[in-house]
């Protein structure tokens, strides 16, 4: 491996490896080219919204796209790129943080990401293919049951195939977490990306199963002449919102926590300073998970579910700012007196903090119901969510990447340029979104086509598209830095932070088994408490030996594309009968390749011990 | 464990499987009983449909415990975290339930 690895490998050779890895680390890099790739789509379908609302009355676009833009501008972003970023950060660094190895189940991992990729390819194959889905994000019914064209099956089937990798990445983790720390590492030792990490696949285990339900739901009335949502026939539109903000409420939080964890890694690691409150950090995290399980309703305020119910699930709601503004607080108090770099990823952990609390103020604003009654599917509503989804999410995975890309790929991103991305995409997305707040109070509905002449719209909506250029520079800045540095940037070091947790104690990028001994960990921050005795690296906790790694493999690419092709002939079946070849040749292709995985044994393959001393010295 | 007690040991953990292997036998043999009891009862209407439902739904919890605690092995040592897992989920299902259920209702 050592030898392969100094070698220039061919384009194919390379293709071939990330086609069968199970490495934890190189499945990190597929969660990220694929989730890259759809942020720029969601952002282009972005810019083409803005475009159609920079003037009043603009026809740059047809109603009906419009819809389609909006719907799969939504989709993309939640489900195709913030997602498979963040799972793309936590496969990097959580088995590192931890002093593992891999993750529990590595073949799991890969077939993971392979239906990530395979549903989010579905879905955008809509676009081709008679029209995307066009009844919004939330895809309620009865819009989406009637809606004409294929979109919304492709909808349900694409986020079906992609929902299901997500919750065995959920479920991958939780066990990883469980049964593979170092020794020593007790759950109080765990770095707070690695808790955060933990709960969010606590809130993916149980969060996803409304989603799956709700989506077969509406496949069968979609396709197979059920009712389960038609009024007329006995059903009840009203359970697909509540399925669907059973499953979206707890979403928000998976999008949002494992970022809370990178941020208080990164304030901690560049002040110098233990994180502040630890262990208060934890179980605040564990609070908004708990408490996120029971606010699903406000989302529904307007349904009609009468005063009670909203009055508890308004309380519930706010109650959430309380745990939420703990952290905020710690986070502050973890800078305070500390020895201060600000750095690309600091700019957008401090840029994150005001931005952040804006949207949670939105937030408890929205959370009244009585208030409620106004702001409902306006701007504001709009204007709230991308402060704490742009603010939160996106910022954090900036950060994260600037954080973790030298232990990612062996380079440091150009700080420059990282501190003008930041910078212009900061202007940015303030000019986009802070005038929405009063776009959405003058009374201005979202998801709409066009909007009249003199109603003092126009100024409003000229400035936040604009913004949203900004914005568009700032990710091409980004993508300058990278391809920049994959040619010529700065080789990093294995500790280029001065870092505090597991993964700096090895190699950038480390090797494929990680560490060479597993790591004796004594305490919270495990290689600052080594640094500040003067030991030059980690204690091993095991003598050293041979290690066991699992081969690759191509099957879950394969099973992947089994479920994807199966899913062309779900859609397409309800036109004519000979798409149920499609479908039965995609299953069979899918549980053939199971029953491979099931009955031939893979025992993986030993690192010698001799070939590990060959290569220390 | 190559020491000189491998074989008391081997000896113990043949014991051990053993017992198991009973009392997997005996809770399996218990749940096939519970199911025909629950099939009689619907099928020759001996009851009134007042007590078949929660009659049935106690046969069915009792079920779910011998599955978790002996076919899951949650009655073993180590199994505290799929344990705290399976209960909140189990909370977190109930409460939506009950959530759905009083503001349909109440």
């Amino acid at each position: 491996m050592s030898i392969a690895a100094t070698q220039k490998r061919s384009f194919s050779a390379i293709l071939w490896d990330y086609l069968t890895t199970v490495d934890h680390k190189k499945v990190a890099h597929l969660y990220l080219f694929g989730g890259g790739f759809f942020f720029l789509l969601g952002g282009l379908e972005a810019l083409i919204i803005r475009i159609q609302l920079i003037k009043p009355m603009n026809d740059f676009i047809s109603a009906g796209f419009y819809n389609e833009m909006f719907t799969m501008h939504g989709t993309t972003m939640i489900f195709l790129a913030a997602m498979p970023l963040i799972l793309a950060l936590m496969n990097a660094a959580m088995p590192l943080q931890i002093g593992a190895r891999d993750v529990a189940f590595p073949f799991l991992n890969a077939l993971g990401v392979w239906l990530f990729i395979f549903g989010g390819i579905l879905l955008n194959m809509s676009w081709f293919l008679g029209g995307a889905p066009d009844a919004g994000w939330t895809s309620y019914v009865p819009l989406a049951t009637d809606s004409a064209t294929h979109g919304v099956d492709f909808y349900v089937l694409g986020l079906q195939i992609a929902g299901a990798g997500t919750l065995m990445s959920g479920i991958n983790f939780l066990a990883t977490i469980i049964n593979m720390r170092a020794p020593g590492m007790t759950y109080m030792r765990m770095p707070l990306f690695t808790w955060t990490t933990f709960i969010t696949s606590v809130l993916i285990l149980f969060a996803f199963p409304a989603l799956t339900i709700g989506l077969f739901l509406l496949m069968f009335d979609r396709m197979f002449g059920s009712a389960f949502f038609n009024a007329a026939l006995g059903g009840n539109a009203i359970i697909w919102e509540h399925l669907f903000w059973i499953f979206g409420h707890p979403e928000v939080y998976i999008l949002i926590l494992p970022i809370f964890g990178i941020f208080s890694e990164i304030f901690a690691t560049f002040s110098k300073k233990r994180l502040f409150g630890y262990t208060a950090m934890v179980f605040a995290t564990m609070l908004i998970a708990f408490l996120g399980f029971m606010v699903w309703a406000h989302h529904m305020f307007t349904v009609g579910l009468g005063a009670m119910a909203n009055s508890i699930f308004a309380v519930a709601t706010m109650a959430i700012a309380v745990p939420t503004g703990i952290k905020i607080f710690n986070w502050l108090a973890t800078m305070w007196g500390g020895s201060i770099k600000i750095n690309s990823a600091m700019l957008w952990s401090l840029g994150f903090i005001p931005t952040f609390t804006i949207g949670g103020m939105t937030g408890v604003m929205l959370g009244s119901a009585v208030a409620d009654y106004q702001y409902h599917d306006t701007y504001f509503v709009v204007a709230h969510f991308h402060y704490v989804i742009v603010g939160g999410t996106v910022f954090g995975i900036f950060a994260g990447l600037h954080y973790w890309w030298p232990k990612m790929f062996g380079r440091i991103l150009n700080e420059t340029l990282g501190k003008w991305t930041f910078w212009v995409f900061f202007f940015g997305f303030h000019f986009t979104f802070f005038v929405q707040h009063f776009l959405g109070l003058m009374g201005m509905p979202r998801r709409y086509w066009v909007f009249l002449n003199d109603q003092e719209l126009d100024l409003g909506n000229f400035i936040s598209t604009i913004g949203a250029f900004l914005m568009g520079v700032g990710v091409i800045m980004f993508l300058w830095n990278v391809i920049a540095t994959a040619v010529k940037g700065e080789k990093a070091e294995a500790d280029p932070w001065d870092g505090r947790t597991l993964e700096w104690s090895i190699p950038s990028p480390p090797p494929f088994y990680n560490f060479k001994q597993v790591p004796l960990v004594r305490g919270l921050d495990a290689l600052w408490i080594e640094k500040t005795e003067g030991n030059k690296q980690m204690t091993p906790g095991e003598p050293l030996d041979d290690i066991h790694m699992p081969n690759g493999s191509i099957l879950p690419f394969i099973m992947s594309l089994g479920f994807f092709i199966a899913g062309i002939g779900f859609i397409y079946q309800v036109d004519h009968k000979l798409w149920y070849i499609v479908l039965y040749g995609g299953m069979a292709l899918a549980l053939g390749t199971m029953v491979v995985r099931s009955l031939k044994d893979d025992l993986g393959f030993y690192v010698k011990k001799e070939e590990l001393e060959r290569e220390a010295k | 464990m190559e020491n000189t007690n491998s074989d008391k040991i081997r000896a113990y953990q043949k014991q051990k499987n053993k017992e198991e292997m009973q009392k997997h036998l005996i809770s399996f043999g218990l749940m096939i009983v519970l199911t025909i009891i629950a099939f009689v009862i619907v099928a020759t209407g001996i009851m009134d449909k007042m007590f078949v439902i929660p009659v049935l739904v106690i046969l069915a919890a009792i079920q779910v415990a011998f599955q978790f605690y002996y076919f899951m092995h949650m009655k073993d040592k180590g199994h505290e975290m799929p344990a705290t897992m399976i209960y909140g989920g189990v909370w977190g299902a109930l409460l939506t339930l009950a959530g759905l259920g009083v503001i349909s209702w109440w």
